[in-house]
């Protein structure tokens, strides 16, 4: 048996070479050079003779201490994504309490969880886009609409509003994620053990206290799971302010990728301030997957620690066998 | 007794009344948008202009022949679209079923430090790296190539890491060993036995890796400069610019084009699709 997992081992390294050397060459390598692009003064479209700046650091203290655009990116990005994440996590938990009730017995819940995730599968790119048709201005089907319900009195310009045009973007990620989160809930008030909620109901619980009591606690670690991805998803939030409004009107919806792409891509090329803008979301990132990692990390160990013993069982049984 | 049931009763059926009006509205608001983004695909752009409508109209083929007389080809980005999103789909379930299978199956000293390495690298996002992968590709002179889109998909940590949670639960080392015995390769062995057991595992990763790919805006709006290699996302953003800036009937055209194909892969796949999101939040 020794001889056995000492002999096939090298296949472990073998069938994970593809995975490491597209990982080298396509992400280690790339982030690595980015960092590097950081502390030198590489701009413009034709390559020129590229050097390191006398002060190192230039890139980053200029972007963090004097670019007031950066700086605005990133309030818009948190703002952007706490006015996404409340309602969504709120309405997310509102309707996983009724779908899991079992006294309401909801019916059409697939066909409810088909409709509500759909905009979650839409290109985003054209979901921005047809909210900024959709809000055009003198004309436009939310104008229309508002004034037929009478809304409004005259036709309002909503691209033009720093504070609405926010609130759209956010509205649009919130209507995009919040089935994607109430599936994920319900998922995993179904992992909680029924007899935890039948001794509830022997008890004399009713709905609420049941839902706040049991399924609230149980799903704890889903619920982080779900604020630290959307938190490292919103960090990168991209198509819709991009194509919506292209980070306007005024920056009021300039997030951190969509300076990045614009100081990079757009007019005078500066890969380095691009670069060193990534570099900072880059740590803002690590940060949260290191605080995921932390959470996730216990419960794997443990079970990769009990298929361990079952792989080592089987394969005793195995060689009992022969 | 009797009346505190009734009133409880009572009150269940105003809860259940309110829970249907609830859904309802919020299944409506996510139709209306599409469907004023199709029916406005048939409508003209005076029409439009003039006020909202629920029906279609009549003016498809002219807002169809607006769209296509300028630069906007949808069927040659739809095809780009769908070698990029089929190859890198590929590439990711296979590689990440292999490194999957290596993780699993296989004793190595490194096992478990890899695994963390790849706990830890499932977050990074692309514009952490965008600015030197982009140099990169440069000195490469792979601008321009689909290349750079479809090959970093062979490192996909998420999937790898999914796959890896089914294969403890679902790989009978019996099965190998007995592969063995009959003289397999282990390649062979993965190819012809394990992979086939994964097929439920890569279905729902396929269709996700997929439309992620298909969905991607921003790498392939930094890598690719000429027109004949402009995906749909790429092409949507097209439809904002100055060209088509009045013919409204156009744009939603445009717009109900690039989302078509995924409207029908999703209702033909939906159960599948909620399954498998359902599957990806509880990996606890």
């Amino acid at each position: 048996m020794r001889r056995k997992s000492v002999s096939y081992s090298r296949f472990g390294y073998m069938f994970s070479l593809p995975f490491i050397l597209a990982f080298l060459v396509f992400s280690f390598y790339p982030v690595l050079y980015t960092a590097v692009i950081g502390f030198t003064d590489m701009k413009g479209v034709i390559p020129k003779p590229v050097h390191m700046l006398d002060n190192p650091f230039g890139n980053f203290t200029d972007l963090i201490m004097h670019n007031t655009s950066f700086r605005i990116s990133l309030t818009n990005t948190a703002l952007i994504w706490i006015l996404n994440f409340i309602p969504q996590i709120g309405l997310a938990l509102l309707l996983t309490a009724w779908f899991t009730n079992q006294r309401l017995k909801v019916r059409g819940q697939g066909a409810f969880k088909v409709l509500l995730y759909m905009p979650n599968i839409i290109t985003a790119s054209t979901i921005a886009v047809l909210f900024n048709s959709l809000f055009s201005y003198p004309m436009g089907p939310v104008n229309s609409l508002f004034e037929s319900l009478g809304w409004i009195d005259a036709p309002v310009n909503f691209l033009q509003d720093k504070t609405t045009a926010r609130g759209i973007v956010a509205f649009i990620q919130f209507w995009m994620w919040y089935g994607n989160t109430m599936i994920i809930l319900i998922a995993g008030v179904m992992g909680i053990n029924p007899a935890l909620f039948e001794a509830a109901a022997i008890d004399g619980a009713n709905g609420w206290q049941t839902f706040v009591r049991i399924t609230l606690p149980s799903l704890k670690t889903i619920m982080l799971y779900t604020l630290i991805t959307s938190m490292i998803g919103g960090l990168q939030l991209f198509d819709i302010p991009q194509l919506f409004l292209f980070g306007g009107p005024d920056d009021a919806t300039l997030t951190t990728s969509v300076f990045i792409y614009g100081q990079a891509f757009k007019g005078s090329y500066m890969f380095n301030k691009a670069a060193a803008a990534s570099m900072i979301m880059f740590a803002i990132a690590a940060v949260l997957s290191g605080l995921l990692f932390y959470l996730m990390r216990d419960r794997d160990a443990a079970r990769l620690k009990k298929a361990q013993k079952r792989i080592d069982k089987a394969a005793r049984a195995a060689a009992r066998g022969l | 007794m009797e009346n505190v049931r009734a009133e409880s009763k009572a009150s269940l059926h105003v809860n259940r009344t309110i829970v249907y009006i609830v859904c309802i509205a919020l299944a409506l608001l996510s139709i209306l948008p599409f469907w004023i983004m199709f029916v406005n695909a048939t409508r003209s752009t005076a029409e439009i202009q003039s006020g909202l409508s629920l029906l279609p109209s009549t003016h498809m083929k002219t807002n169809l022949d607006v769209l296509l007389s300028k630069s906007f080809d949808p069927l040659k980005g739809f095809l780009n679209s769908l070698i990029i999103s089929g190859f890198s789909t590929l590439c990711a379930v296979y590689f990440s079923s292999l490194t999957a299978y290596a993780l699993v199956a296989y004793n190595w000293k490194l096992r478990q430090a890899f695994f963390t390495f790849i706990l830890l690298v499932m977050m990074i996002p692309a514009q952490a790296s965008a600015i030197g992968f982009y140099k990169f590709m440069y000195q490469l002179h792979w601008t321009n190539s689909l290349l750079p889109l479809i090959l970093p998909a062979i490192a996909a940590p998420a999937i790898v890491f999914f796959m890896r949670q089914y294969l403890l639960s679902m790989l009978s080392i019996e099965m190998v060993e007995a592969a063995r015995i009959d003289g397999a390769g282990e390649l062979y062995t993965f190819n012809r036995i394990v992979l086939p057991i994964m097929v439920p595992a890569i279905a729902t990763q396929a269709i996700f890796a997929f439309v992620a790919s298909w969905n991607n805006l921003f790498m392939p709006l930094i890598l690719l400069t000429q027109k004949e290699k402009y995906t749909l996302p790429i092409m949507v953003s097209l439809l904002k610019g100055d060209i088509y800036k009045t013919e409204f009937g156009s744009i939603y055209m445009g717009l109900a084009l690039t989302a078509l194909p995924l409207f029908v892969i999703y209702f033909l796949l939906s159960r599948y699709i909620i399954a498998g999101v359902a599957l990806g939040g509880v990996k606890e």
